[in-house]
């Protein structure tokens, strides 16, 4: 029988605050504030509605979705204590805990969740809109279980349930308001360890420990403050000063972390995002000349040295990217063949495409639309101007901002650029989207702006979001890396290790796979 | 025409011209922002790191993008004339409110580099033209120079980097300590302390301005006959210095005094930035980069109603100054 036991019941729930780590050293300790960096300011705190990196972070202590995810993704419980996939892969059901409240003290129930994944949160959030677009029913047969009926198999429907991607909202203060415009979103409602307490704009926003929280004894933090500093120099100088205990994502550039590492009141550590596994590469757009052809894109991915750009742009805060899926995800395929750092083959490849060297060495010159998030970033455009230059190819460098940058690429206005995005846990969810030609949509942000079409690989990926044994969705997922790096639909370069950097004396802060977005609800901080 | 007349009809005409002058301002600054490629939806959808056609094209009817931009101008306009400056979506609060919100911080600190600025200007340049010893006011003009040529992210990074990281005297950023909870005077005392690196940062750049046109000002007129007349009238030398050569320097240095007032409440980006200073400064940027229309044309039409104000309030210092200057509008 395959049949996929998930059942937790009420064991861990209870347990909850006494699971053992293995790097908590001591007994935690109640008391004591968090400083923390958020970049930039969220323009809204309520989850739902906003989907900035910025305020999952600050709003992942105030809202809660059913499920987290540990390091290795797997789900564990959060509001929902147990639950479980029927054979066919159709209906999943969840036991919701009995003892949450939202921060108004009002129960949290079923219905709650009924009105979150139905009502609000596919009116206004394209990652959940995506995810419960495949559910036919959501119902509450008991005030704490929901039932999801899907209308065909969706394996990875079991990593919707993250705070970030499936916040569970408030019926009580939503159900048949505009949620946009509603005056409760100033002060966000959430089942969290912390509530929200004030927002001094442009300066900071603080969040208080929530005394009615449902794990007892927990949070252990007092408060939470969550600064704004807008100048990346000035963000790694107060770390130092200590007035400052975490920073994460790209808060610090690259170049600054070796600094930071040295001094002993501070540690580093890249894990907490395998959640996101952000994978950066070049962005091709296929419709322009030579770019369309195969032979070239190889020649791109020959013609880098992606342990340069790990080792010498991102200060080892990066690793060589090998194909679409990151190593640091499930159904990554450990033999792929890996494209070495081959600068002749590369002009081999161009030869026998016919773009032989003019007389200033130039076989073709393309545009490149630097990305404007930080420093680094142009480093990297810098360094592939240089690299492709070797080879003959000659790179325009075009600078615009964020504003301007997004607005050309979802409207496929470039030749080459660059881009990282999040995998979200799943290759279902956060990796076919870029390959996957019905994603091919003009003025939409994140989709297969490159106009890359394989009926093939549209066949796997789908069929791959559908068959519920690992081993089967793993070779699938394998096929799909062999024909994605041969094919090169986009020239991947690394994969992103965000460094997240905090004072010693904060304990517990990386508890699953989205890191900092978590609650908090085990971090705690040595009595001074 | 009686004096008292002059004045009411220099005032009401300048204050006539003044508001064109603002709403050519309004009309271009708009024009401008909405041809400057990139919108609001498409930022905050680049931010999300996720996005569909349904969410662009809520955000674009919520922010009022989905209507003709003649129309979108028109409604402004009227807007702005009936005393609202809007609202900004992004943010989910009134344009005006953000904008107060803001505005002691940026006065605060761009009042107090000004003064600075001008006070240490005016004094370095005056010893720097009377002083009898060559060194020292060489020592001025280099140690000027050296401030105005160093950027400004340097001189405000080194100092965070001396005072706050290594000695631990002045707090690195922020305008208050949080979560401390002052009142009164020790709240006061928190706020001069985490005011002052910035300020220095900021007002020892135009320190450097003010010190060399004082010195050259003052210089110029050394050898002039009135000068001359003075000295043989058996004046002191401080009265010659201080009431014909200062005097005399004073003129240029109002004409940009009044230009950088102007800038007042436009606030000085970059300081704010490095010391997050929670100023209009980077308000101002932050809504430029995230396309938050409102909010950046509210900050336009404040500042250019400051600079306005600025330029009367200069045209008439000069005729104090200077009583051979009259007042024409």
């Amino acid at each position: 029988m395959r049949r996929r036991e998930l059942f937790f019941a009420g064991m861990a729930a209870a347990a909850a605050g006494l699971w053992p780590r293995s790097e908590a050293k001591a007994q935690p300790q109640k008391g004591g504030r968090l400083h923390a960096i958020v970049q930039p300011e969220p323009s809204l705190l309520v989850l739902g509605l906003n989907l900035q990196s910025a305020t999952q972070m600050v709003a992942g202590k105030i809202y809660q979705g059913l499920l987290t995810y540990d390091a290795r993704l797997r789900p564990q419980p959060a509001l929902a204590t147990a639950w479980t996939i029927s054979e066919d892969g159709l209906t999943y059901t969840f036991l919701l805990n009995r003892n949450v409240r939202w921060h108004d003290g009002q129960p949290f129930t079923a219905d709650d969740v009924v009105f979150a994944t139905t009502k609000f949160l596919p009116s206004t959030h394209p990652v959940a809109r995506n995810n419960f677009s495949r559910v036919t029913t959501v119902e509450a047969p008991d005030p704490h279980v929901v039932v999801f009926r899907l209308a065909e198999p969706f394996s990875p429907f079991i990593m919707a349930f993250a705070t970030g991607s499936a916040p569970m909202l408030p019926k009580h203060i939503y159900d048949g308001t505009d949620y946009r415009t509603n005056a409760a979103n100033a002060t966000p409602i959430g089942t969290g360890p912390f509530k929200f307490k004030q927002w001094k704009k442009g300066q900071y926003i603080q969040l208080t420990r929530n005394e009615d929280y449902w794990k007892p004894r927990q949070p252990y933090l007092d408060d939470i403050f969550f600064h704004v500093i807008p100048d990346a120099s000035s963000r790694a100088l107060a770390l130092e000063d200590k007035t400052i205990d975490l920073a994460s994502f790209s808060d610090i550039e690259p170049a600054d972390v070796p600094r930071l590492r040295k001094r002993p009141y501070l540690e580093v550590t890249s894990r907490g995002y395998e959640y996101f596994s952000p994978l950066s590469w070049i962005e091709i757009n296929h419709r322009v000349a030579p770019l369309g052809d195969k032979r070239f894109r190889q020649a791109l991915m020959l013609a880098l040295d992606r342990q340069f750009i790990a080792d010498r742009i991102f200060f080892g805060q990066a690793k060589p990217a090998v194909g679409p899926i990151s190593s640091t995800m499930r159904f990554f395929d450990a033999r792929l063949p890996a494209y070495p750092y081959d600068p002749t083959r590369a002009e081999t490849l161009l030869d026998s495409m016919g773009l032989t060297r003019d007389a200033a060495g130039r076989r073709a010159t393309i545009k490149l639309l630097a990305l404007p998030y930080g420093e680094t970033w142009t480093r990297v455009a810098e360094y592939i101007r240089q690299a492709l230059q070797k080879v003959g190819i000659s790179i325009v460098l075009e600078t615009v901002d964020a504003g301007a940058w997004a607005q050309r690429v979802a409207n496929w206005e470039f030749e080459l650029t660059l881009d990282f995005t999040y995998q979200l846990g799943d290759p279902a969810i956060g990796v076919s989207r870029t390959y996957i030609s019905s994603n091919i949509r003009k003025g939409v942000l994140f989709s297969n702006t490159m106009g890359y079409r394989n009926s093939k690989i549209d066949e796997l990926f789908a069929q791959a979001a559908i068959v519920s044994a690992d081993h089967e969705r793993a070779a699938l997922y394998s096929q799909i890396q062999n024909i994605l790096v041969d094919e090169v639909p986009v020239a991947w370069l690394v994969e992103l290790q965000f460094p997240t950097i905090f004072n010693i004396h904060v304990h517990d802060l990386i508890v699953s796979s989205t890191g900092v977005n978590d609650s908090f609800d085990e971090a705690y901080r040595d009595a001074i | 025409m009686s004096e008292k007349m002059r004045w009411l009809f220099f005032i009401t005409r300048r204050i006539a011209k003044g508001l064109l002058v603002v709403l050519i301002a309004t009309v271009a600054n708009f024009a401008l922002i909405h041809l400057a490629p990139g919108d609001p939806a498409m930022v905050l959808a680049g931010e999300a790191g996720a996005s569909d056609p349904q969410f662009i094209e809520q955000l674009h009817r919520e922010f009022g993008l989905d209507r003709p931009f003649a129309q979108q101008l028109l409604i402004y306009v009227e807007q702005v004339a009936s005393g609202n400056l809007g609202y900004s979506y992004r943010q989910q609060t009134g344009v005006a409110e953000l904008i107060l919100d803001r505005l002691p911080a940026t006065l605060a600190l761009t009042a107090s580099g000004y003064l600075l600025a001008l006070i240490l200007g005016l004094s370095f340049g005056y010893v720097a033209a009377t002083t009898r010893l060559r060194p020292v006011g060489e020592a001025i003009t280099v140690i000027a120079t050296l401030l105005y040529a160093t950027p400004i992210f340097l001189t405000g990074l080194a100092g965070v980097l001396v005072f706050s990281v290594w000695l631990g005297w002045l707090p690195a950023f922020g305008s208050t300590s949080v979560g401390a909870d002052l009142g009164g005077v020790e709240y006061a005392a928190d706020y001069a302390r985490h005011l002052l690196l910035p300020t220095l940062t900021l007002g020892l750049f135009y320190v450097a301005v003010y010190a060399r046109l004082t010195r050259a000002g003052m210089l110029i007129v050394k050898d002039a006959d009135f000068i001359k007349t003075a000295r043989c009238k058996g004046l002191s030398p401080r009265r010659i210095h201080v009431a014909h050569m200062l005097r005399n320097a004073l003129l240029p240095i109002i004409t940009l005094a009044g230009i950088q007032a102007g800038q007042i409440v436009g606030g000085a980006v970059l300081v704010e930035t490095i010391f997050a200073w929670p100023g209009i400064g980077r308000l101002a940027f932050d809504a430029l980069l995230q396309r938050d229309y409102n909010v950046l044309l509210g900050v336009f039409l404040v500042s250019s109603i400051v600079v306005v104000i600025f330029n009367i309030v200069t045209d008439i210092a000069y005729t104090l100054i200077d009583p051979r200057i009259e007042l024409l509008a």
